[in-house]
């Protein structure tokens, strides 16, 4: 009954799936699986099912993570192609094992961010983004948790980028800060829209494609 | 994912309604169908999801070998506005593709105030909204659901409509729209012999003339079409299609359950109530099948919540042999049993308290009048007492909150049965008073009440839906007399009942007005975010006609009724007694204790239930 975490891919038609919804799907994935979800102790039991770091909506990923808790007393094997027969389309279990590491040592988080221009990429469009996410302060407009709006300086929480061009795409391999505070990738794109309002895409991806902690190493 | 899609989606509430991909929805090669079916649902995916009708019809469809059924909701407002704004049409969730290129588009009806719905769901595909406008036979657009038994009002948009139950016309129709395809005939040929197939209904065959006062002369069918369509049924339940193994939504719809149906039909027969006279006979499935069915549902989709569905749960017979065993089951796998329209009786009352687990919320009775009398005379045979007795039980067992929903409008009612309905609340609180477990978590008492629609097929299609002023009044003098803090009034200020009465008895001269509300913006009418009276009253302005001549006129019995022709198997001669019965104050005894003669046996050839 050890606590397991599931590696999983969430993509496509899957990345539109809200992270309530997402914990109710998986709330009857794992019965599908033949899997007994634990249930929480007191007057309203609840599963013991968790996401580490929310997805936001629209956003594709290859390295999500869920923690849980089921009855049967395994270590995590055969788990992933267990629950494979039982995902919606975009969801991919990838591997299974006992969550050893707390939630908290997530520090960082690889991305890949993709800014589309439809009329062509504008001329030394990477270069110029590149100089702009170098600056000591870039600041942004935010939604806060209370509906506000509030400027954060994402500077300190990108760790690096690089941009590179394609044919009417610009993408950047980025790392940001996971957690306490955050960095939703996707804020390059209103960043770089403000900043450099003619390099303002017209529609901007996000992917993200590894999780590590605070010395570097993939975080499992 | 097609590129236009994912720039939109990140714009509109709840994308995940829109991109299709659930657990259990249907893929297949494209390359290796014939017949690609659009089943379309003129109502949002959280509603048209919650549909066991449509399950049920896209597991049917999807077990024939060369036909796919996809699925297709009406967009909410924001995704419309993108759809259009971007030039895209309307799309299936399975395969992404424009309906509009499909074989068969395939709607069910549950509902009249969803036609506006239809119609722009056919407008966002790009197909034509008249039948006349497309010559193919393909996309055939054809309908089916409750509000098909008077299709009237958008007789001329749909190609044919199908009555009753589709499990076995729909793949007849399909059959014979694959030997028409095969055979290259044109339309007016495939529907002529299409109407030869029960329940088939091609209302382009029928002639409609109208008495200089508005009233249906005749109605003449022509090419060979039957002059009465009858519905059609599934005669043996236990051979009927189930599906166990059906969508699980990734996104919360509105019945976000298993629904697992015990019986078709009602042995109440309730004067008001139109799946009470349409869905007969009565029909049960074996318990055996209904526990197989249960066990292999929760297996395949992980659900922990099952609904024990009908239209009156508690008259399935076996109800108590089946919760037992299904009892150890629901305890091992954590599976919460709801019993939706109970009686409120002491067998009901004792069934549920077994069943129900963990957090007592509120309970709900529908008496849907306020005193015996009416009771009487709309036959809904519940009397005070029982509703008393059901309530002191509740509170004793730790309830603290009790609904009860009423009707204003309902034939014979006088201000004497409005202020009954207060009377029956002040009961209610009394009875909290004397049985309450724990009186210091407090009662809530909600009285509802909604504007009465009277409906075809029942005893009451000769009624007029009583003014809304007049309603209005009611709803003042019923406000008045309920002067307990502890319950409160809810009714609505509802015009769109006032439309679904029009609608609902409608002609098929309505099909101008509905065509005319449509481009004035009508869609989701269902809905109050999209309703509009004014918007509905402009269009029957233009279209010199009169919405009170079909919402508040008092029919005779010998009037030619617009849906005349169609046969739901209940007999004139039994909703005529039955409607003269309502101002004797007379009741109809329950199928159960006898045979009221309705009619609808003769579709088994035997009793029906027994």
């Amino acid at each position: 009954m050890a606590k397991l975490r599931l590696l999983f891919v969430k993509e496509a038609q899957a990345s539109y799936i809200s992270h309530l919804d997402l914990m109710r799907t998986f709330q009857r994935v794992f019965p599908r699986g033949g899997l007994e979800l634990k249930h929480s102790q007191g007057f309203h039991p609840h599963p013991l099912i968790s996401i580490v770091l929310p997805l936001p909506v629209g956003q594709s990923s290859e390295c999500e993570l869920l923690d849980f808790e089921v009855e049967q007393d395994i270590d995590g094997t055969g788990v992933a192609e267990m629950l494979n027969t039982g995902l919606p389309a975009g969801l991919h279990a990838r591997e299974c094992c006992r969550a050893v590491r707390p939630a908290r040592e997530l520090a960082f988080l690889r991305a890949r961010v993709e800014l589309d221009y439809d009329a062509g990429v504008p001329s030394g469009a990477a270069e110029r983004l590149r100089e702009l996410f170098s600056r000591g302060e870039v600041l942004v407009e935010k939604r806060t948790k209370h509906k506000e709006l509030a400027e954060i300086n994402i500077a300190p929480l990108l760790r690096s980028a690089e941009w590179t061009e394609a044919e009417r795409l610009v993408a950047a391999d980025v790392t940001v800060a996971a957690q306490n505070p955050g960095l939703n990738p996707a804020l390059l794109a209103n960043a770089a829209a403000a900043y450099l309002p003619e390099l303002a895409p017209d529609f901007a991806r996000v992917r993200r494609l590894e999780l590590y902690d605070a010395e570097g190493n993939v975080f499992r | 994912m097609d590129k236009k899609l994912e720039r939109i989606l990140p714009r509109v509430q709840k994308p995940a309604r829109y991109v299709g991909g659930e657990y259990n929805a249907v893929m297949k090669d494209k390359a290796r169908v014939d017949t690609r079916v659009a089943f379309c649902f003129p109502d949002t995916y959280e509603i048209g999801m919650s549909n066991l009708g449509m399950r049920i019809l896209y597991g049917v469809m999807n077990n024939m070998d060369g036909v796919w059924c996809e699925r297709c909701f009406h967009p909410w407002g924001d995704m419309e506005a993108e759809l259009r704004g971007a030039s895209m049409p309307l799309y299936a969730l399975e395969s992404g593709d424009p309906i509009g290129e499909f074989d068969i588009i395939a709607f069910s009806v549950g509902y009249e105030m969803a036609f506006p719905a239809l119609l722009n769901m056919l407008d966002l595909a790009g197909v034509p909204l008249r039948a006349e406008d497309r010559p193919g036979l393909a996309p055939l657009v054809i309908a089916g659901g409750t509000a098909m038994y008077n299709c009237e009002p958008i007789a001329d948009f749909i190609d044919l409509a199908l009555l009753g139950e589709g499990e076995e016309q729909l793949p007849e129709l399909i059959g014979l729209f694959r030997q028409a395809r095969r055979e290259g005939w044109d339309k007016h040929r495939f529907l002529v012999a299409a109407c030869r197939i029960g329940g088939v209904y091609v209302p382009s065959l029928y002639d409609v003339t109208y008495h200089d006062d508005g009233t249906v002369r005749a109605i003449t069918p022509r090419d060979g079409a039957p002059a009465r369509v009858r519905k059609r049924v599934v005669t043996d339940m236990d051979k009927a299609y189930y599906p166990a193994k059906t969508i699980v939504p990734s996104t919360e719809i509105v019945q976000d359950r298993i629904t697992l149906e015990l019986f078709r039909g009602c042995i109440r027969g309730c004067r008001f109530c139109q799946a009470g006279y349409v869905y007969r006979p009565v029909r049960s499935r074996s318990r055996e099948l209904c526990a197989q069915y249960a066990r292999e549902s929760v297996e395949d989709s992980g659900y922990q919540e099952m609904t024990l569905s009908s239209l009156s749960t508690s008259d399935y017979r076996p109800l108590v042999e089946l919760c037992d065993e299904l009892e150890p089951f629901c305890e091992r796998k954590h599976l919460n049993l709801s019993l939706p329209s109970l009686r409120a009786d002491n067998f009901s009352m004792a069934l549920m308290e077994r069943l129900q687990k963990g957090r007592k919320t509120g309970l709900t009775f529908a008496p849907e009048a306020g005193t015996q009398r009416l009771r009487d005379a709309i036959n809904k045979n519940l009397t005070e007492e029982d509703l008393l007795e059901s309530c002191r039980r509740a509170f004793a067992g730790g309830y603290s909150a009790v609904k009860l929903y009423f009707m204003l409008g309902l034939p014979t009612e006088t201000d004497e049965d409005v202020a009954g309905i207060a009377d029956v609340a002040a009961h209610v609180m009394h009875v909290w008073r004397e049985s309450a477990a724990n009186k210091n978590r407090g009662v809530r008492i909600t009285v509802s009440t909604s504007w009465f629609v009277p409906k075809p097929h029942t005893a009451f299609q000769w009624e007029p839906q009583i003014p809304i002023e007049e309603y209005e009044r009611r709803v003042a003098l019923l406000r008045e007399r309920i002067n307990t803090k502890t319950v409160t009034y809810n009714w609505h200020p509802s015009p769109t009942s006032f439309m679904e009465a029009v609608l609902s008895r409608g002609d098929r001269r309505l099909c101008a007005v509905l065509e005319t509300a449509w481009r004035k913006g009508a869609r989701l009418d269902a809905w109050e975010d999209y309703f509009s009276l004014p918007r509905w009253l402009e269009a029957f302005e233009e279209c010199g006609l009169d919405p009170h001549f079909y919402a508040n006129r008092r029919r005779g019995h010998e009037e030619l009724l617009p849906w005349s022709h169609i046969d739901v198997g209940v007999s004139d001669a039994f909703l005529m007694r039955e409607h003269d019965r309502c101002y004797e104050g007379v009741t109809t005894p329950d199928c159960r204790t006898v045979c009221s003669g309705c009619g609808a046996n003769s579709f088994l050839g035997r009793p029906c239930d027994g």
